[in-house]
């Protein structure tokens, strides 16, 4: 059995406690996963820059922790709606990651048969409710699919992963909002990662905290460092616990920083290279965790190397399993725009 | 076979799928406890509970969202928008969401959806509240639109948009709901994407749908007692999928179209039929195809000004006598 100290956050506004006995097999799960979304947000790096994905990707670099966190508190059945930045959640959530690699290369073996990519990537087999191209366009689906589960007195979850930016969209206002009066089994996950695409939190955000906008709504909230996989999974457990109890939503923010550009090829002129190291050298999740897992002997080295080679292993099978599968068929962009069967 | 108003007919359509199917629900702004500006959900919370009927904050935006999250997750939601207007404010829900996740997720997604969405023109409802929007829906790929003209077809229609696995905008003009009219017995459905031939005629072909349809109907009246003119007058009943067939069948029969909406002309329905048409029936034409469709303002305030903007009897007349040259 594991025991972790209290410990309080460098970051301004950050508190968490952890002292939680936590199984082995939940810390694996967490680095497995936590690995899964950084070498593949790698790949998608380097085979877009070789121009071998189409579109436009943009990478969950640096924010790991957080989908990771949550969707490990989460039950299969759980559902989640997503973001632009979308590739880490659906992966935390348990999707195959060949199968999403094969919809990034727009490969009729995708999630979405090549319709949606990087933007779009589903898997409603696992609540996957959808990245979105539009920002803030989760936060009703949300809301909607936590109304679906109180109306058929289920006891699922949703839960809505929004950055920053989004949560200046009137979106948010009347989601919040919703969920609140009708205490909705919701949790709203801020991932505050300091930039909404170009621009910095402080020049298009009247307050430091998104937390404290959850006031607005008579709704709970805290902050986490969201780069302590920890912290976030501890608060994410309290979150969903109350949401799933009929308490109603909560609103949980994660401190973050995305470590990449907005996209890929993004000159990234609005901000020093110098700020991106630092950032990487003190608040890299992986490398966070790492540390701490072995200053404090839970996970033993060849455990950790054997979850190394395995994430390797699944993202090289991965880029072969995407690279040999077809195309879809010309004819295909005509299917799935109607369900063809009225009932 | 019943006399029913058009809110009538809406309301049993609810009140038999909602009995029929627990998962469906209707949320929108004063639908509960009011029970509707025309009063057409006048006593539903009293047998399906204020959770299943359900007023909501005034949150357009949230409500078309939660109402994609819903159907996403399993439930079939019957959404109020108010005034068709308002989907102004949840755009985006509509275009970007509900329209395509079904196909950007590859087919994943099922949104058995329905949006009532009153639109029309009403005494004096002015510009914000008199809008027919149609035709905006006609040309984003993903979404069913209906709009009846009668009360056997508003509850037909209405029905079906409720059974069917897409999501459907159902447009009830607002000055439609107190007129009556004849309701079959039992449960019956309007077919979506089957237009209806409710006048026979061979010497000139009306397509319309919703109030202006009666507006038809009376001009083709008055062509046939005062001009010697028999036209055929096609309630197009919905919007997308059209039933071009119905139409071409029409024209190759009467050699002549006109096509007439409350919408404003440019940029209409009309606009599509005529194209349709042309592209694929022209050598069947002996003349023009006439559209009739609102003058290209907003929608006035003051009743002679009102009038003015919104095609009456006369304007259908003239326009089939101009396709008679």
């Amino acid at each position: 059995m594991l025991r972790m100290e209290a410990r309080p956050s460098e970051r301004k506004g950050c508190f968490f406690v952890v002292n939680t006995n936590l199984p082995a097999d939940l810390l694996k799960e967490w680095y497995y996963r936590m690995l899964m979304i950084r070498r593949f947000e790698e790949k998608i790096n380097e085979k877009f820059l070789a121009g071998e994905i189409p579109g436009f990707v943009h990478l969950y670099i640096g924010e790991e922790a957080t989908g990771v966190g949550v969707c490990s508190a989460l039950r299969k059945t759980d559902y989640i709606t997503s973001t632009h930045r979308g590739h880490g959640h659906t992966l935390a959530k348990g999707a195959d990651v060949k199968r999403c690699m094969a919809e990034l290369y727009g490969r009729k073996t995708g999630y979405c048969k090549g319709k949606g990519g990087s933007m779009h990537i589903a898997d409603f087999s696992i609540g996957m409710l959808g990245a979105n191209g539009v920002v803030g366009g989760g936060f009703n689906l949300a809301v909607g699919a936590a109304l679906a589960v109180q109306l058929r007195k289920g006891d699922q979850v949703a839960v809505c992963f929004f950055g920053d930016g989004a949560s200046n969209r009137g979106t948010f206002h009347e989601a919040l909002n919703m969920a609140a009066v009708w205490k909705l089994p919701a949790v709203f996950v801020c991932e505050n990662n300091q930039w909404a695409s170009t621009t910095p939190l402080h020049e298009a955000t009247a307050v430091t905290d998104i937390a404290v906008r959850a006031s607005s709504y008579a709704m709970p909230s805290t902050i986490v460092d969201g780069n302590d996989v920890f912290a976030v999974y501890e608060a994410a457990v309290e979150a969903i616990e109350r949401a799933r109890q009929g308490g109603g939503p909560t609103l949980v923010e994660c401190k973050t920083y995305r470590i990449k550009g907005h996209f890929v090829g993004d000159p990234e002129q609005y901000r020093t290279r110098e700020e991106v190291i630092s950032q990487l050298e003190e608040n890299d999740p992986l490398k966070n965790f790492f540390l701490r897992v072995q200053n404090e002997q839970l996970l033993g080295e060849q455990e950790l190397v054997a979850i190394e080679e395995q994430v390797a292993a699944e993202i090289e099978e991965a880029v072969r399993f995407a690279e040999t599968s077809p195309y879809p068929d010309p004819e295909e962009a005509f299917d799935d725009v109607y369900v063809e069967e009225v009932s | 076979m019943r006399n029913l108003s058009f809110s009538q007919a809406t309301l049993e359509a609810m009140l038999e799928e909602m009995r029929r199917d627990e998962r469906v629900f209707i949320m929108g702004e004063d639908i509960a406890k009011q029970g509707g500006i025309f009063g057409q959900f006048q006593g539903l919370p009293k047998e399906f509970g204020y959770e299943r009927v359900r007023d909501t904050p005034i949150s357009e935006t949230a409500l078309v969202g939660a109402g994609i999250g819903a159907a996403l997750a399993g439930a079939v939601p019957v959404i109020d928008m108010h005034f068709a207007d308002f989907i102004g404010v949840t755009m985006d829900e509509v275009l970007n969401q509900m329209a395509k996740m079904r196909y950007m997720f590859g087919g994943q997604a099922t949104l058995p959806l329905v949006l009532r969405a009153p639109d029309g023109v009403t005494q004096s409802a002015a510009a914000q509240h008199s809008q027919s929007l149609e035709a905006w829906f006609l040309h984003i790929p993903g979404i069913k639109v209906v709009i009846p003209s009668n009360p056997a077809d508003a509850k037909g229609l209405l029905k079906a948009a409720i059974r069917d696995p897409n999501p459907v905008i159902y447009f009830e003009h607002k000055n439609l709901f107190r007129k009556s009219g004849p309701v079959p017995d039992g449960d019956y459905l309007t077919p979506i994407g089957k237009a209806a031939v409710v006048r026979e005629g061979q010497d000139v072909t009306i397509v319309s749908y919703s109030s202006m349809l009666g507006t038809c109907l009376e001009a083709a009246d008055q062509l046939s007692q005062h001009h010697g003119i028999e036209a055929e007058v096609i309630d197009l009943r919905t919007i997308v999928p059209m039933d071009m067939e119905t139409i071409y069948t029409s024209v190759k029969k009467t050699h002549r179209l006109v096509i007439a909406h409350e919408a404003v002309k440019t940029g209409g329905v009309g606009g599509e039929i005529a194209a349709s048409v042309s592209e694929n029936i022209i050598e069947y034409l002996d003349a023009p195809i006439i559209r009739v469709g609102a003058a290209f303002t907003p929608v006035p305030f003051s009743p002679p000004l009102e009038k003015r903007v919104i095609p009456q009897v006369e304007q259908v007349v003239e326009a089939v006598r101009k396709a008679r040259w």
